[in-house]
Order: C-alpha cells, then sequence, then structure tokens
C-alpha cells in the first residue's frame, strides 16, 4: 500500500514534511512560505546547555514548532500522538497508512540507514514523512534527501525510538482534514510579525539580536577561557550549526529572504522587496563570518586577533538583523 | 549569495553524497533554488569535529591497553556516545555505565549485559572482549 505522495528534497527538514503534505492535501506553498509562515527564524545561544561536551547555537525555533505554527495559521486540523511502547506506535502509523494519511515522523538520525557516516550524530529532532508500507518495508520521503527512501519496520523502529537528550518517543503528526483553501495574507502577517517580536524583544541574553551579541561577547573570550583547542571546536559547532545540512545556507537566512520577497508580491508591499535584499545581506556576513572561522581550524594555533574579528563581524550582523526586524515589528502590512 | 556564488565544494563523504537545496539570487535578483555538493568552511567544520572525536578516542585507547579504562569506554567514544546516551541506550543508570567503563567493573559484567552492550555499541561480544583488535584499529577520518 503505497499513498500518491509527490516527494519534494528542501533545505530543511520540518519545512519539507509540512510543505510536502500540505501539497498532498491540494495546498501549494514553497518551501520559504511555509518557514515563514510557521516563524521559523530565529537565533538562540545557550551558556547554560552543552549538547556532545559544546554550547548549542541555533539558528531556528525548536523542533516541532513550524509544522504546529503553519497549520494553527492556516485552520487546518491537525494531530499529533507519542508512545511509551515503541510496537504500539508502529501499529499506529500503519492504521493510519491504512486510512491513506501520509504521516509526520520525529527520528533521530544516528541510525538511519541511508544518511552517510559524516552526517550521523546523535541528534534527536529530525522529521520525515511516511507514506506507505509493503510487506516490512516502508516508504519514507525524507526532505534532505533527493530521492524517496525506504526503511523496514526495525528500521524505523530504531530511528522512531532513539535515545540520549530530547528523544522522539515515537512522535508523529497528521493532517486530519482541510475543510476550504485557506486564506494566507492573515497568516504571513501574523508569521512575519511573530518572529519580529521575537528576534527584538525577548529579555534575556540568549535570543534573538541579543543573542547574537551575547554569542560574540562569549566567542571573544573563549580562546582564554576554553584554551585554542576547545575554542576552535565550539567555533566548529557554530559553523557547522550555521551551515549543516537544513539551513539552506547561512543559518535559514537566504530562505528568510526569499520569503519576504514573496511577500511582497502578495501584500502588494515593494519595502518588502528592499527588506529581502537586506536579508540577503545579512545572510551572505553570516557566510563571510563562516569562511573566515573556518580558517581557524587549517591553523589551530592563532593567536586571539582572530576570534577578536569575528566577533566584531557578529556584533555587525547583530546590528543589521536588528534593522531589519524592528522596521518588519513596525511596518504596516 | 548569488546563483553563481553557490558553493560547489566536494565534501569528504564516505557513503553516497548528499546536495543540499539552496536559495540564492538569480541575475535578476530573484530567488530560486539551487544544489550545492558542499562548502569548504562547512566540510572543514565537520572533518574537524570528527579528527577530534578520534583524537578523543585515540587517547581513551591508549588507557585502554594500559588496562585502565574497559573496551566499552573506547567504544562508546567510536559511537560518538556519552554516559547519558549510552546509559539510555543500555536502560541502566549511568552510574554503572561508569562503573562498566573501568576495568574492574568491565570484568563482573554478566554475559548478559555484555552481549546487550556489543549490540548497542554495534560491535561483536568478542570484539568487545578483545584488547588486540582495539589495538590494531584504525583511527582515521578518510578523505
Amino acid at each position: 500500500m503505497k499513498i500518491d505522495f509527490q516527494h519534494n528534497q528542501a533545505a530543511h527538514c520540518e519545512n519539507g514534511v509540512t510543505a510536502n503534505m500540505l501539497q498532498y492535501y491540494g495546498i501549494n506553498l514553497s518551501e520559504p512560505m511555509v518557514f515563514g509562515i510557521g516563524s521559523g527564524y530565529f537565533f538562540s545561544h545557550m551558556s547554560f546547555y552543552k549538547l556532545n561536551g559544546m554550547y548549542v547555537t541555533s539558528f531556528r525555533v525548536w523542533p516541532g514548532v513550524i509544522f504546529n505554527r503553519v497549520t494553527r495559521r492556516l485552520g487546518i486540523k491537525v494531530n499529533r500522538r507519542k508512545f511509551s511502547d515503541p510496537d504500539r506506535a508502529m501499529q499506529e502509523l500503519d492504521r493510519l497508512l491504512e486510512q491513506g494519511k501520509p504521516v509526520g515522523v520525529l527520528v533521530g538520525v544516528f541510525h538511519l540507514p541511508y544518511f552517510p557516516k559524516e552526517y550521523r550524530f546523535h541528534f534527536n529532532a529530525h522529521n520525515i514523512t511516511v507514506f506507505g508500507k509493503e510487506g516490512n518495508l516502508y516508504y519514507v520521503s525524507d526532505p534532505v534527501m533527493e530521492k524517496v527512501e525506504t526503511m523496514t519496520y526495525e528500521e524505523l523502529k530504531r530511528v522512531r525510538f532513539a535515545r540520549g537528550t530530547y528523544p522522539p518517543r515515537g512522535r508523529m503528526y497528521y493532517i486530519e482534514k482541510v475543510s476550504s483553501q485557506p486564506d494566507i495574507r492573515p497568516a504571513i502577517i501574523k508569521g512575519i510579525r511573530n518572529t519580529a517580536t521575537d528576534m527584538i524583544t525577548i529579555p534575556l541574553p540568549m535570543f534573538g539580536v541579543k543573542g547574537i551579541r551575547y554569542l560574540a561577547k562569549r566567542l571573544r573570550k573563549w580562546p582564554v577561557k576554553l584554551g585554542g583547542k576547545a575554542a576552535a571546536l565550539n567555533l566548529g559547532q557554530v559553523i557547522r550549526m550555521l551551515e549543516e545540512i537544513g539551513t539552506g545556507g547561512a543559518g535559514f537566512r537566504f530562505i528568510y529572504a526569499a520569503f519576504l520577497q514573496e511577500c511582497a508580491e502578495i501584500l502588494q508591499q515593494p519595502r518588502l522587496n528592499e527588506l529581502s535584499a537586506e536579508m540577503t545581506a545579512a545572510g551572505d556576513a553570516w557566510r563571510a563570518f563562516a569562511w573566515q572561522g573556518a580558517r581557524l581550524f587549517k591553523n589551530r594555533d592563532r593567536g586571539m586577533t582572530s576570534y577578536d574579528d569575528l566577533a566584531d563581524k557578529l556584533m555587525a550582523i547583530a546590528d543589521q538583523e536588528e534593522n531589519i526586524f524592528s522596521q518588519l515589528r513596525h511596518m504596516k502590512l | 549569495m548569488k546563483l553563481d556564488e553557490v558553493p560547489q565544494d566536494e565534501a569528504y563523504l564516505e557513503e553516497g553524497k548528499i546536495r543540499d537545496v539552496c536559495y540564492a539570487v538569480d541575475k535578476d535578483g530573484q530567488y530560486t533554488r539551487a544544489l550545492s555538493k558542499g562548502w569548504i568552511p562547512k566540510n572543514e567544520a565537520i572533518r574537524y569535529a570528527w579528527e577530534s572525536i578520534y583524537e578523543h578516542a585515540g587517547e581513551t585507547r591508549r588507557l585502554v591497553l594500559q588496562g585502565k579504562l574497559s573496551p566499552i569506554a573506547f567504544f562508546m567514544e567510536l559511537n560518538v556516545m556519552d554516559v547519558k546516551i549510552l546509559a539510555d541506550y543500555m536502560e541502566i543508570s549511568k552510574r554503572k555505565v561508569r562503573r562498566h567503563m573501568h576495568i574492574k567493573g568491565f570484568k563482573k559484567l554478566s554475559p548478559e549485559l555484555l552481549s546487550r552492550y556489543a549490540e548497542v555499541l554495534h560491535v561483536t561480544p568478542t570484539e568487545l572482549a578483545d584488547t588486540e583488535i582495539i589495538r590494531r584499529m584504525e583511527l582515521k577520518h578518510e578523505d
């Protein structure tokens, strides 16, 4: 049994799952549109939280948030489940597939059989869509892969019940029903306002534009505080989060610029085209940061000046993004 | 990022290759999708992360061969796990895992628990107990 499901590759897994699933129900939204309406854009740098011994830096919202916000803002009824019993979780998945519903599933990537070894860390917030089953084999649409993949019952069960930080616990989600073509304009405006507010106003140093400055301040001290090697590892972690598979380049900044461009057309607001260009410039600045940062790995014993330079670059980026989002926050849309 | 700036620096992927979707601006200023084979800074960051994992595993191996730590400590690092992740997969407490990481606790392991460790760490029970195999293992990130 295989649902007639169109697999489209995407830059980011949750955008991809959401867009592909909406398309199945007759709502065609581009990946940037899904990302923008779902307010996926964010920044956080956690000084109190370590993963694999490194500080966590993130360029987007928590897993699951994009799907929830997009469907809520479009008035689509969805359902979410999690399980304590793995076999039960698989049974429920089978039941939904038999009803002809494609199902979004949260998995850990460490045991994903079709993933290259380099990407297999214990990262438990990857999203895929399961859309069919034949015998022991499941058909899987993984948005970061170019083609449709398959997994056996045991393989799928294992990745759905991966262990470690934020275990997926068999989490799955699906669309119950779509009643009518939703009006996307109010959803877009909500999406933009939400992101702008979160980027500017959260009164904690780790989040939004403040978070970028916070990272800059800490990064400046890493070579002295942590020593050259740990400093380079932590910097490498930032660059990986910025550029690793699933960000569409420069930590989602280009996707967001593409979203603003699309909005300019839909909302008839040419000003958004200018802000899109400014967002592209911010993305390019992040890329320059990554480029310069990566040079520190090649030559690991460099002095502190280069960390200072990197921190200065981040401060400039923070100003750029603050400017963009304070305009988006107050703009008449 | 302009369309002709979408990086195509091949990564050092051992198994298969992934091309990422990117968003870039074409010559008319319109955003379009493009596929990227990889980018040097990103490849370097991934490579550096793996190199340090192998470097660390090498140090742990020295302690295993000196009889200070058990092979569990070594294979845990090759699986990019820490004590918490390993304890979660084993469904035992972190304290117990820490005990089994030392040679004294390792020797007291029951055959059942040993084979569960082997399964979780993706080795055979024989490999898990054989330090000769650990000695000969090559620890290198392949280009």
